[in-house]
């Protein structure tokens, strides 16, 4: 863990302070902030971190304190400019708080849920309660990892440290800078990182147990090397923010180095299209698989798949074609480019899609034959695990990453010269506003804020392995089936 | 249809500056004019498109913005900073929200499928048609490709009762004794919006597009006059109370729209005494007892009906419920009763996406009818001062024609390709065989119940985290 500010100069928070000419600089303030909001420097005191401060929830505010009344605390109002429901602004700031320190936000800010109303943002862990007892102290024997091979069969074991992975995210709708961050940090995290499909850049080749490639329908810079180079294949057969429809990579976004990379023309839009026009059935996707197997005998196969109704149906299709994963994207979940349509409409969330799949696999028999994934709105910690307690094995994460490398949501990763803030984008000038070291660092200590709240959760609920909260839908409760009257009794609490 | 339908959209820009949830820039105090501004570095270009000095500390509005923040993260001295804007939060009501009337404009402007990068940004779920998703193919369905054209998907209705059978004459000819239903190409009716300060030229404009997409455009019967004559094919008259003297020029027409009244019997017969080829579509308020009009209609003969909901959405006498749910359940009774494929369901009220097309149909409806959407197209801001008789801020009657006809059929046009995505994705091919499919959506009310609703038990001893 190395702190990691923001690569910006002027950090966004949650509060502003002011201070006045009535400040006399005596220093009180520089000296009670518990976050090192306040400076003293060459014989006054400035604001430097407004960014830090947490307002009004502050243990031991300077604003009160001040013995001259200089100093008063606004909400930032560009604070409120940033996200949307599923990603408000307490989330975007919290998630930026935890990719600099490595520690979920004590205080001022919201890290659990978002405001979306409904799934992660209305269901709650049901932990035992504390009552007089002090924290309980984190458990390190507590395992968090994921067996990644559940089949008995002489394919690659793997077993990742933390449970979740990079989701693809392809050359082309991420700069390079942006992938290797990812990739780095998955390997330091002892975990994976999918490439998306976009081909696979040489650059990655240092990591190459770390990463996962992705085989899509447009087959984007696929080669016998690609697939035997790793040892987990992904076959992408829909994202779940366009399920049922094909890719898209403007032309605009078609550089030089895409191009050559995914084995196509400068300048032109790509489609990946929509679905692989070799598979209409079951029996076709095993031919997909028996493929991969042939080019690479001992990789681990993923399938992603999206959320239709009979989610159940093609779970147990995946299992019987021989995947090791199935990887289910749910509908809310992130895309460098879709229509706004598909986002909101096409297929089920996430929170619905998994108790299905999990449930049927469980009756046919084979659940423990295969490890389920689950993508598409995973958020924060307690994301990870109310989805796993609803029967995920793990997640994919995507969207979470991006926040870390300083995405406030503004959707227009598309438009003309991509990101303007570096990070999905070919752009070289944009491009050049990260650096790999600074984005690797900032996703290492993200996902190490999301390993000690597991942890600490675990150790709440009396599980010595994550395995353990795998299904246990009896340690979630929903706000919108409890009793009225129990709601309003916690309001107040933090619900 | 025969040949292929697309609808040919092109630019029709806005004629004055457009609203954006991009805020107020506040300029503090202490600017050091330092030689590399941020403002010099907008990867968007703004402060040079708007021609602004740099060195100016000025407040503004922007509608050119894109929210990126790298100015108000830049400036050294902290002194950019931005708010939402009030004027575009103020836009429209709770159903009428302002994102839906930016999308509209943005759709009319550019004719194209609204596109955005990162995940969906809005709520979980909603009331009305927000409370279902819709179905997608996978691995063991295959799907259409329909938008980029590879694969035909058929939009096409039809308006009236088919006939359960054919018949031949003795020399094989088909016979035409049966009134033959009206054909549109996408499931789309226009109406005369129930507010706005439109004139004259709009209402051309408004015809000329129905004629354009192939549609209809419904209309009380005594507008049709002047230049509007000549595009009598593409217009539905309203036709109030049959009265003969309004009956005059109903030659010509495929279709009427009548209101529902008590002495509809007494209407038709007029109507029909006029003219018996004349299909008569007719129009039922949404209220309770709109199922029973529907089949005391359908006995005596009537094959088309137009269900209207309120402006948002809703029965037109109970504000809680929604139209998604009275198109299921007249659907359902009509399919039950056998008779089902003898009428044409259009529904209208708060359609104002194109989302809704799919839903209404997915929930038993043929066809939808549309009416604010075609004045948001416009770039009315529903601020409804003309309904007080205010100046219209944007003077939407003052808009030629030609580009009142582009801007609707911008509009159509990314509605109905947004239609071909939705059912490319279930692969539907027909829009005739959507209609009723609720196995291929998904509803939140049972949805959620199903998933969650065991998980209310707040244990003894246990916290919510």
């Amino acid at each position: 863990m190395v702190i990691t500010p923001s690569r910006f100069r002027n950090p966004i928070g949650k509060f502003r302070l002011h201070r006045s000419n009535e400040c006399i600089v005596c220093g009180k303030c520089v000296d009670m902030c518990p976050v090192g909001v306040h400076e003293l420097k060459a014989g006054r005191v400035i604001t430097k971190n407004h960014y830090r401060c947490t307002g009004p929830d502050c243990a031991n505010p300077c604003y009160l304190a001040c013995p001259t009344g200089a100093l008063t605390v606004k909400k930032n109002p560009t604070f409120e400019t940033m996200g949307d429901l599923r990603w408000p602004p307490d989330l975007i700031v919290s998630t930026w708080h935890m990719a600099e320190t490595g520690e979920a936000p004590l205080r001022g800010l919201e890290y659990r849920t978002g405001d979306s109303g409904g799934g992660f943002d209305r269901l709650r862990l049901l932990l035992p309660s504390l009552s007089s007892h002090e924290m309980v102290p984190l458990d390190d024997e507590i395992d968090i990892g994921l067996e990644l091979n559940k089949r008995d069969n002489s394919s690659h074991k793997i077993k990742i440290d933390v449970p979740f992975y990079g989701g693809g995210m392809s050359y082309g709708s991420v700069s390079i800078v942006t992938m290797l961050s990812r990739v780095r940090a998955a390997a330091a995290l002892g975990t994976f990182c999918s490439t998306g499909e976009g081909g696979y850049p040489d650059e990655l080749m240092p990591y190459d147990d770390h990463v996962i490639t992705q085989v899509a329908t447009g087959l984007f810079g696929v080669r016998e090397d690609t697939i035997q180079r790793v040892r987990i294949v992904e076959f992408k057969y829909a994202q779940g923010a366009k399920p049922g429809l094909g890719g898209h990579l403007l032309g605009d976004k078609v550089t030089p180095a895409v191009a050559r990379m995914r084995e196509a023309v400068v300048g032109y839009p790509l489609f990946s299209p929509f679905p692989f026009h070799s598979v209409y059935s079951v029996e076709d996707h095993k031919k997909h698989v028996d493929w991969i197997k042939a080019t690479n005998p001992r990789a681990l196969i993923s399938v992603k798949v999206s959320t239709p109704t009979d989610v159940d149906m093609v779970a147990i299709g995946s299992y019987h074609a021989g995947a090791h994963i199935l990887h289910l994207d749910g509908s809310y979940g992130g895309t460098g480019a879709a229509p706004d349509i598909a986002k909101k409409n096409i297929a089920m969330p996430i929170e619905y899609a998994v108790p299905k799949a999990h449930r049927f696999l469980k009756e046919e028999g084979v659940r423990d034959k295969i490890t389920l994934i689950a993508s598409g709105g995973i958020r924060t910690p307690h994301d990870v695990a109310k989805i796993i307690a609803l029967g995920a094995d793990g997640v994919c994460t995507g969207t979470a990453e991006l926040i870390a490398l300083e995405c406030i949501r503004c959707h227009n990763c598309e438009s003309g010269r991509g990101c303007a803030r570096g990070i999905a984008t070919t752009d070289s000038e944009l491009m050049d506003l990260m650096h790999m070291d600074w984005g690797t660092q900032r996703i290492i200590n993200l996902f190490m804020a999301w390993r000690k709240e597991l942890i600490r959760i675990l150790t709440r609920l009396g599980m010595k392995s994550i395995q353990e909260l795998v299904g246990r839908t009896d340690c979630l409760v929903h706000l919108d089936y409890m009793e009225k009257a129990t709601v309003e009794s916690l309001s107040g609490t933090r619900t | 249809m025969t040949s292929k339908y697309m609808i040919h959209t092109q630019s029709a820009p806005n004629r004055l500056k457009t609203l954006t949830t991009s805020g107020i820039i506040a300029w503090e105090e202490g600017c050091l004019n330092c030689p590399v501004c941020v403002k010099d570095q907008c990867v968007y270009g703004v402060y040079d498109n708007r021609c602004l000095d740099v060195r100016q500390m000025i407040d503004s509005i922007d509608n050119q913005c894109m929210n990126c923040l790298r100015c108000v993260q830049g400036c050294p001295k902290e002194l950019i900073h931005k708010s939402i804007n009030p004027e575009y939060k103020a836009l429209g009501d709770s159903y009428w929200t302002p994102d839906i009337i930016a999308s509209l404009w943005d759709q009319a402007e550019t004719g194209k499928i609204p596109v955005s990068g990162a995940g969906y940004p809005g709520p979980f779920s909603g009331p009305g048609f927000d409370s279902m998703w819709t179905d997608m193919s996978e691995i063991v369905r295959p799907t259409r490709d329909g938008i980029h054209g590879r694969e035909y998907i058929s939009t096409d209705i039809n308006i009236g009762g088919a006939p359960d059978h054919l018949s031949f004459t003795a020399s094989g000819e088909l016979e035409d004794n049966f009134p033959f239903p009206a054909e549109i190409p996408l499931p789309i009716i226009l109406s005369l919006p129930p507010i706005g300060s439109w004139g004259e030229s709009t209402v051309k404009g408004w015809a000329m597009a129905a004629r354009e997409l192939g549609t209809f455009l419904s209309l009380p019967h005594d507008m049709i006059k002047g230049d509007l004559v000549s595009l009598k094919e593409s217009l539905i008259p309203v036709v109030d109370n049959g009265e003969p003297g309004s009956l005059k020029e109903m030659e010509g027409f495929a279709l009427l729209e009548v209101p529902w009244r008590e002495d509809w019997k007494e209407i038709r017969e007029r109507i029909k005494e006029r003219n018996p080829s004349t299909l008569i579509c007719w129009r039922i308020p949404l209220v309770k007892e709109a199922a029973e009009k529907v089949l005391c209609l359908v006995n005596s003969g009537a094959s088309a009906f137009y269900l209207k909901g309120t402006e948002n959405g809703r029965h037109v006498d109970d504000d809680t419920a929604f139209i998604k749910e009275a198109i299921r359940s007249i659907h359902v009774t009509l399919v039950e009763k056998g008779i089902r494929d003898k009428v044409t369901l259009l529904v209208g009220g708060g359609l104002a996406m194109a989302e809704h097309v799919a839903k209404s149909i997915i929930c038993g409806a043929d066809g939808v009818v549309i009416d604010l959407p075609i004045l948001i197209a416009l770039e009315c801001r529903m601020c409804r001062r003309c309904t007080k008789e205010l100046p219209c801020p944007v003077e939407i009657g003052r808009a030629e024609p030609s580009w009142v006809a582009s801007r609707v059929t911008n509009l159509i046009g990314a509605w109905h390709n947004q239609l071909l995505e939705v059912m490319g994705a279930m692969g539907i091919r027909d829009v005739r065989r959507l209609r009723g499919e609720t196995g291929r959506a998904m509803f939140y009310e049972d949805l959620d119940r199903n998933t969650f609703g065991s998980l209310g038990t707040l244990r003894e001893g246990y916290e919510l985290e």
